[in-house]
This record gives structure tokens, sequence and C-alpha cells, in this order.
């Protein structure tokens, strides 16, 4: 049977009265061609994106290496990227421009490098997010434009926005995760059997009525209220959409084996260890819902900006450690500062692993993405917006050299976003606004 | 409550009484013909509020499926978090976005509110009719359920052809599925995914009293007051009112506030109102370090904010009591698992009534353990953030953000010779940079150091003992005892109150404009005693609650490209706002 030819039309055709369709698929390794590089039809495998967040950078004494290029030094803080280098990129003394906005701490770093633009006051939430523009070019055929999840367990911390009055809320429970993406509305497309559903047919035919409230209701507001009725709409499309993928008959995906169910959360807390097993369980999920091609784009955050992850017995949060906590003469650095740091480094080495053991095609699901992470400070103890460190991950298809150490030399940190927004195909002459406009991407890590 | 249920549903089956199909919204005809409201005493002229478009919060939802469905439709749900504006979850409603996220929440939150409905263990209760046959279309019994159940969740009457438009829908779907109770389902998930639903939408009318003003149509006025004294959407009587134009009158408006005041529902209002204000959505991700506290659970973080709500309720609904006494009122209610962090023994199960002897510590609001334990570090007490609390929560004002690059190494402490969290932030006090904010916060919040980081009384931190002397705005004290009964005193406290509740009753945040009505409130309170039912009466019947303006567009228009040479576009980027 030809996939292709299997068009929701002709399955509805089958459905009549809530009937049953059953279809056979043929064997998974004819998708891909002899390559492994694209399907057997020719269409290349999806490029996607994602993001990763944590709070209070680093302590650049040990976790800046001396040289740069490939086969850098490997710092002590470093160490857990040692296993993950050949995927990665390291791109440090970066800066983020105020341009004469107050420094907010905790604030205007981390936005500066996703949107660009350095905000004015704390109020002054952020404007679009880089994955957000990257997810309205790239992630409108999926299931769900774009994921966030956020292992703090505050569903308030959210790296994503598509205005700076709609942020995209983070998943913070791995059970409810689950149940978005693996639960019932999950059209596994691997499955033998495929069964459209006659209640979403019924919950589609509803759907059409409801959005015709919208344009009644547009006559009665003004016109900023106007444009959040039209999130409203463009929710509910993106709800109408959901629902003809799920009366679709999905291609099949070799790499996507559905994890099994989750019952129960991990304990709610800010503790590291706490966080670590949400910050898994969560990068797990995300993971394979990018490699069954729910998502193409995803943002993860390990800690909020002002990071309040603690270390059970150790009375100080590591946001109140970075100010309180003095510089060990011997060491010459924070302790206590540099052991929470160092624990978010373990993690994002965990998310970068997560993506290159699937395997997709003749290499992995990384290879196929790319994942720019950033932080809110680069010395967090005084608040500074200079020396900040930047990862990214992945091949994005191979548009992405990897293994190298990059000194920005005090350039610009929009340098990295706006790097990846070409690498996604995302064709703007320039990223950011005034001191943070930017056309110089990072060429030594284009491929 | 399923009786009750059975009541509201008795009474549903009464439509031609109501006559809510075909009732139409001719409002403004009716109104010119109704009793004209003059402003009320002494209140001065407004331009009243704006017509706002609000998101239906979690909270306002789920009361208005508990009163019309009953309390066990309670679905499991996390909508997307408001941004606090002003003070206020409320205010953030009114420019919340939305997102492909929220809506995939809406969507599943409906889904499974009617499959609650339409379970076989509930379907009798919840649905007043039974269909001819189970397994066909029934449009009779389809439309007796839509036609009583949507104008409440629609708060306002649907014309004819909407009903009609939901019961062939029902009928469609029952044929596809094969089940009455499955097509219906589809429907109640249909309204509840409706934009009419889930966002409160002001619509203004010429107000007939007061001609080239605006007021609320009886519509949003009932759904206006019905969020503000209820925290959900209108009831059936109150409904009634705006359709028939009663409320557009004093006295018709009088006597909705007054019933609305006397329900036992005004204690989810209140509740709310609070629980907002005190920004407890912040018990959401409290977390104390199990080593260091180990009393504290996460059972104790919910019956601290459950045990403050419960006081206010108490002591400003049941008792009618002044407003300022929160802060030092020794009557609470308390649970097994607080009385080990208050160090009392247990009351027995569950809730009850306790006062604290008139020795004790525990004074008012600010000792209680949600405040210093919400206020503080997972592992520790912080002094800066109680006191900043206090600031902003109670008396309204706003303390600045730290400056930023500021060099800390001077409270570090490697010495260790510094015990106590006094000692500590004394450094801000005398660095010129940070004494600005600090002075503002630290002299009250060092007086709370008699708790630590989970709301524990103590008397030495470290082995040292804690000094907990200061002052609050120039009334010094020695204990926190004596913090709560200056900040009892503290004229800003019921101002603060006032302008807070006005904000929450109007869904926007008040603004310069509104400051003449805010004194005029504030004496109305002051003159009540500051008994807050009576401040909630005067704002619901005050000419400025239900006056609204549209607000202004500002209006974009291209700027020059100077270094252009030629014209700039007609839609350039760059814009700039011709209003100020």
């Amino acid at each position: 049977m030809n996939i292709k030819n299997l068009s929701r039309r002709r399955v509805l055709r089958g459905v009549l009265n809530g009937g049953v369709v059953a279809v056979s698929l043929p064997v998974l390794d004819c998708f891909l061609n002899e390559n492994g590089n694209a399907y057997a039809n020719g269409a290349p495998l999806p490029l996607r994106f994602g993001t990763w967040f944590w709070g209070l950078g680093g302590n650049n004494a040990i976790l800046v290496p001396q040289k740069t290029g490939a086969g850098y030094d490997i710092p002590q803080q470093l160490a857990p990227v040692a296993r993950v280098r050949q995927h990665i990129n390291l791109i440090t003394n970066l800066t983020a421009f105020r341009d004469g906005e107050p420094n907010l701490c905790h604030f205007s770093g981390w936005i500066i490098g996703r949107t660009g633009r350095a905000p004015k006051a704390d109020v002054d939430r952020p404007t679009e997010t880089i994955d957000v523009t990257i997810a309205n070019e790239i992630g409108r055929s999926t299931r769900f434009r774009t994921l966030t999840a956020s292992a703090t367990g505050d569903f308030r911390n959210t790296v994503s926005y598509d205005n700076p009055n709609a942020p995209n809320p983070p998943e913070i429970s791995p059970v409810e995760f689950y149940t978005r993406l693996f639960g019932s509305g999950f059209q596994d497309p691997n499955s033998p059997v495929f069964t459209p559903s006659a209640r979403v047919m019924a919950r589609r035919s509803v759907l059409s009525a409801v959005m015709g409230e919208i344009k009644a209701l547009e006559k009665t507001v003004g016109v900023t209220d106007r444009e959040r009725l039209d999130q409203y709409f463009t929710g509910l499309r993106h709800l109408e959409k959901q629902f003809d993928q799920q009366l679709t008959k999905p291609e099949p995906i070799a790499a996507c084996v559905a994890p099994p169910s989750i019952s129960d959360d991990p304990k709610m807390g800010v503790d590291v260890e706490m966080v670590k097993v949400r910050h898994r369980m969560l990068t797990d999920l995300m993971a394979m819902a990018v490699a069954c091609d729910q998502t193409r784009v995803i943002n993860m955050a390990y800690s909020n900006a002002q990071a309040n992850t603690v270390k059970e017995g150790y009375e100080k949060p590591h946001h109140t450690t970075t100010h309180e906590e003095a510089i060990d003469a011997k060491l010459g650095y924070q302790p206590n500062h540099a052991y929470f740091a160092s624990r978010a480094i373990e993690e994002w080495a965990y998310f970068v692993e997560a993506f290159a053991k699937i395997r997709e095609g003749s290499g992995t699901l990384l290879d196929n993405m790319l994942i720019y992470a950033n932080t809110d400070h680069g010395d967090a103890r005084v608040h500074s917006l200079d020396e900040m460190i930047s990862f990214t991950a992945g091949r994005a298809g191979g548009r992405v050299k990897t293994g190298l150490h990059i000194d920005a030399k005090g350039t610009g940190v929009t340098r990295v976003g706006y790097t990846a927004l070409r690498i996604m195909g995302i064709e703007l002459p320039t990223w950011g606004v005034k001191s943070n406009m930017t056309s110089n991407h990072l060429s030594e890590i284009v491929a | 409550m399923l009786q009750r249920l059975r009541i509201l549903t008795q009474s549903l089956r009464k439509p031609k009484r109501l006559l809510w199909a075909g009732a139409g919204v001719a409002v403004a005809g009716i109104a010119a013909g109704l009793v004209m409201m003059a402003a009320r005493n002494g209140e001065p002229e407004t331009p009243g509020t704006p017509a706002s478009l609000r998101l239906l919060t979690q909270q306002q939802y789920l009361n208005t499926l508990a009163y019309v469905f009953g309390p066990n439709v309670q679905p499991n749900t996390r909508f997307a978090a408001l941004p606090r504006t002003s003070g206020l979850l409320a205010s953030g409603a009114a420019k919340a976005g939305l997102t492909d996220s929220q809506l995939e929440m809406y969507q599943k939150t409906a889904a499974q509110v009617a499959g609650t409905i339409t379970d076989e263990a509930s379907r009798d209760y919840l649905i007043p009719c039974v269909p001819a046959s189970v397994d066909a279309p029934d449009a009779e019994c389809a439309r007796t359920f839509i036609s009583q159940v949507a104008p409440l969740l629609y708060r306002r009457t649907l014309p004819a052809e909407h009903i009609d438009v939901m019961v062939t829908e029902a009928g469609k779907a029952t044929e596809a599925l094969g089940n009455f109770y499955d097509g219906l389902s589809v429907v109640i998930e249909g309204i509840l995914l409706s934009p009419n639903v889930l966002l409160v939408a002001e619509a203004a009318e010429p107000d007939p009293d007061h001609a080239g003003t605006q007021r609320l149509d009886s519509w949003s006025l009932a759904t206006r007051l019905s969020l503000f004294l209820w925290n959900a959407a209108p009831d059936m009587e109150l409904l009634e009112a705006a359709r028939s134009g009663a409320l557009q009158t004093r006295r018709g408006l009088a006597k909705q506030v007054d019933r609305m005041l006397a329900s036992p529902r005004l204690e989810d209002g209140v509740r709310s109102l609070f629980d907002d204000m005190f920004e407890f959505e912040n018990f959401g991700a409290l977390s104390k370090d199990g080593q260091i506290y180990p009393t504290f659970t996460g059972e104790t973080a919910v019956d601290a904010r459950e045990q403050t709500l419960r006081t206010v309720v108490d002591h400003l609904v049941a008792r009618r009591a002044d407003y300022r006494d929160l802060f030092t009122t020794r009557k609470t209610f308390m649970s097994p698992s607080l009385a080990p962090i208050y160090k009392v023994a247990a009351q027995g199960p569950g809730w009850n009534p306790y006062e604290f002897p008139a020795d004790s510590p525990y004074s008012g609001l600010l000792t209680h353990v949600s405040f210093q334990a919400l206020h503080s570090h997972p592992g520790r007490s912080s002094a800066t953030l109680r006191g900043k609390a206090l600031r902003e929560v109670m008396l309204c004002q706003v303390v600045p953000k730290p400056p930023a690059n500021v060099d800390f190494s001077a409270v570090q402490n490697p010495d260790g010779s510094l015990k106590t969290a006094r000692e500590r932030v004394a450094f801000h006090l005398e660095n010129p940079s940070c004494a600005g904010c600090h002075r503002i916060t630290d002299p009250m919040g060092l007086s709370m150091e008699s708790f630590d980081g989970a709301g524990q009384f103590r008397v030495q931190e470290d082995g040292y003992d804690i000094d907990t002397t200061g002052d609050l705005d120039g009334v010094k004290f020695t204990d926190v005892v004596g913090l709560g009964e200056a900040l009892r005193n503290h004229p800003q406290v019921p101002w603060c109150m006032v302008r807070r509740a006005f904000a929450y009753a109007t869904g926007t945040p008040s603004d310069t404009s509104n400051r003449r009505v805010l004194e005029f409130l504030s004496e109305r309170f002051a003159d009540s005693g500051y008994v807050l039912p009576d401040l909630l009466r005067e704002i619901a019947l005050s000419q400025t609650f239900r006056k609204v303006y549209q607000p202004r567009v500002r209006e974009a228009h291209a700027v020059p490209n100077l270094t252009a040479q030629s014209q700039p576009a007609a839609h350039s980027e760059l814009t700039a706002s011709a209003a100020p």
C-alpha cells in the first residue's frame, strides 16, 4: 500500500459510525534511503531546534578552557561535557549589551540571549523568543508547534514567550507530560492498526461552530483585545489541526518507540537531587517526542534564572550562595556555587546524550537537531553581563560543525542566536536591536 | 451538594418562567424606562474603569462548574500562570495572552468535565431528562439540558438559533458515536471551549442617566459583580435580574448585591481576593529543606495557606471585625500538621478554632506560618524578603529591585564571626548603594527573625540571642507582636485594602484617575469600622464600578526614515505613538 495515498479522506470513508480500519504496514527499514539521511521518497529527515536553560552560569575560572578550536582542554567544571564534546560547541566570552537600560538582575541577560532586545523594566516581559520564531517556521506541521518543560517544579518558570503577555506554560510533571505526549491522543506511527476516532471527528465538527463565535466577539472589543481574540482563534485552529492529525494515519518512524507509562511524579522540591530526577524524566519524554515527530521545537529549563536550587542540609539556595559565599582563597572561586553550577553542567550533558543516543537513519536524532543553551549571567556574584557562556549541540543535518570552543572575544551573545536562526533556515539580515543587533554569525561552527 | 443540584435542576426545568430562550438582549430599550440612578452621596465623578477582556481564571472556572454541576465536577487542570499586575493576578487576567498550549489545556479540561457529567454514575443527577433511546438522538432532551446549562456558562441568555445549532451538533455526534450521552458530551466540550465562556468580554452601552458616558451592559455588570463577590459566574437569579433590567436600577442592584453578600458563596470571593492579594499562588512551588526543617512537610504548606484563609474569612466575614485587627488577632484555626510548627497540642483531627494565649508570640497574620515560611528561603529565614513582602503585600508599596554589579564580598563571612541575620545584613545598611532599599525592608524584617525559615518561633539563632527590636515608619517596637500593632495602626493598611479590593472588583489596576474614588471609599471604609463586607458593598454599588470607557487605542504613525533617500514606506516597522 502506498502510504502517501492513505489520506485522511480515504481513511474516513472507512469509519462511518465509528468503525475501525486496520492498516497493514510495510517494513520499517524501507522508510529511509540507502544513505539513511532521507526518507525513501526523497524527503529529508526533519530539522529540529531546541533550547536549554540554566541559571547563574558557572565559575569561569574552572569552566572556560584555555585553548580554543577543536581539542580544547577540559577544565574541572566542564568535565561532564567531555563525554559529549563531539556533539557540542562551547562559546565563551559573550556579552549581553544593556544599551543604557538597567541591569535587571537575572533577567536582562537571558532575555537578550533569546530575544535580542534588552528589557527596560522587570515588567517588560520578553517579546517573541527565538524558539517561537523558529517554531512558527518549522513547527506548524507537527502535533505540537513547540514543547516547553521546566525541571524546577514551578509552572511559572518558562523561557518561551509568544509575546510579552503570552508565555508558553512549561510542563513540570512527568506524569502529565507523558499523558499529553503518549496518552490517548497519541497516534503511534508504527502501530499495525490505525483506528480513527469517531469522537475526534465529532469534536472537530463542534469546534467549527465554536470558531464561528470569535467573529461575533471581535466586533465588540478594541484593537488590543482583538489581537488576543486572534490568539484564541489561532489556538482553536491548532486544536483543529491536532484533530485532523489524529484522523490521519501517520507515516511510520523507525526511531519512535513510545516510552512506558509513568504513574508517579518525582517528589516536589528544588533540591538538586529532586531537580535532577525531574529533569531527566522530562528530558527522556521530550527526546522521544522529537523522535516521534510530535514536535520539532523544544525548550527545557533545568533551573530558573536566579536559580533557587538547594542542597540538602545547606541553608543557602544557589542564588544566595553566589552572593554570600566567600571566594575560597586557595581555590579562587566559590566552592558551593561551583557545586550547584557543576550539577547544572552535568544535566546539560545528560540532555545532549538523551538525543544523541536515539538512532535516526545512519546517525542520531541529535545529528538532525540544533540545540542552543544559554544562561542569565557571566559572574552571578556581581550580576555581570559579560564573559557569559553558551553552548550549542547537534549538527543540524550537517549544517553545523561541532567539537569546538570559540572565544567570542566580548562580542554579542546574540551572535549565537543569530547563527541558530540562520542554520534553521530563518533568513534574517540582522537579529536584535541596538548594540545587540548582529549580522555577524559564528562562522566557525557553520559547515 | 447533589441535592442542591437537584434543586437547581428542578428550577432549571422551568424554562418558561425564566424565558431564557428568545429573551433577546434588548436591555438598552428596557433600561430607558427604568428608575434613574443618581450618583450616590459624596461619590466623586470619575472616568470609571476600562471595559476589559479578561481571561476566566482557573478558580473562577472551577467555582462556576461547582455551581452549575455540583462539587464533584472538579477536573484536574492547570491553567497558564497569569502575570501579576499591580499586585494582583486578577488584574493580569485583563492582559494575559493565549497560546496553543493553553487552548490544549482548555480542551483537555473540557473533555474531563464532559466525561464526568455524562458518566453513567452521574448522568442521572446532572442531566435533567432521559433520552427516549440511549443509542439515538433525542433533540428534546438535548435541548432541555443545553437550554438550562449553556446560559449559566455563557453568562447570558442565548438566542434560540444558537441553542438550535448545539442541539443539531448533539444529534450529529450521537449518530456518529451511537450513544446519546457521548454525543451530548461532545457538545459540552464545545461549550466549555467557547471564547464566550473562557473570556470575559465586557460590553458597554450608553448610560441613560449620564449623557455622554458609558456603563456596563446588564450581562457584563452581572458578571463583574459575580466574579467580584463570588469569584464565579452569575447564578440564575442574578442573570434574571440582568435579563429583566432590574440590575440597572438602584434598588435592583442593591437587592442583588445584598443577596450576594449574604450568601455563603461570599466566602469563595473573599478567599480568592486574599489568596491573590497575599500572593498565595507561591505556595504551589514552596518547599523546605527536609534536613533543616524536618517538621515542615507538603501538608504543612497546604495547611498554612488554609489556616490564614480560614482566619481571614472568620474574622472579616463571620465576625465582621475590623480589617486592621487581622494583624493582631490571636484567634485562628489549627490543624494536626500545623500544631508541631506552632509547638501547641494537636486540637484533634481536622481543623479546629484555636486562640493563642495573650503572652504568646503569635499575634496576627504576620506571625502565621503562611507569611513567615512563604517569605523565606528553603533552608533559612530572610529578613529582607519578609520586610519586602510586608511593604508590598500589606501596604501596597513598591520596593525597588537590588542594584546590579554590587560586590557582595563584604557580606561574605569567612571567619564565621557573624552569627545572626542582623549582623549579616548590617552591611546593607552601611553600604550606600544598598541602604536605600534595605532601610525600607530590614528594620521590620529583622523583628521577624524570631521565626525561622519554616515559621517556627525561636529566641536564638545558632546559640546567639536574636535582637527583635525594630521600627516601622518611625513607630518603634521590641518584637514581632509590636510590629503587628504598628502595622495594624499604619494608615496605609486600610488604604491598601481599598486599593486592592477596587482593582480586584473591576478587573483592571487602579490608576491615578481613580484616586478620588479610592479616597472616598477609604473614608467609607473607616466610617464602617473597617468592616470588609461593607467595603465590598460600597464598591459594588458605586457609580465607578459600573461606569466604563473603551481603552484608548494608541495610534501608530510611520516615522520618517531620515537616512533613506526616498520617502518611507506607508507601513514602516518603525512607528511612534501619537498618544502620550
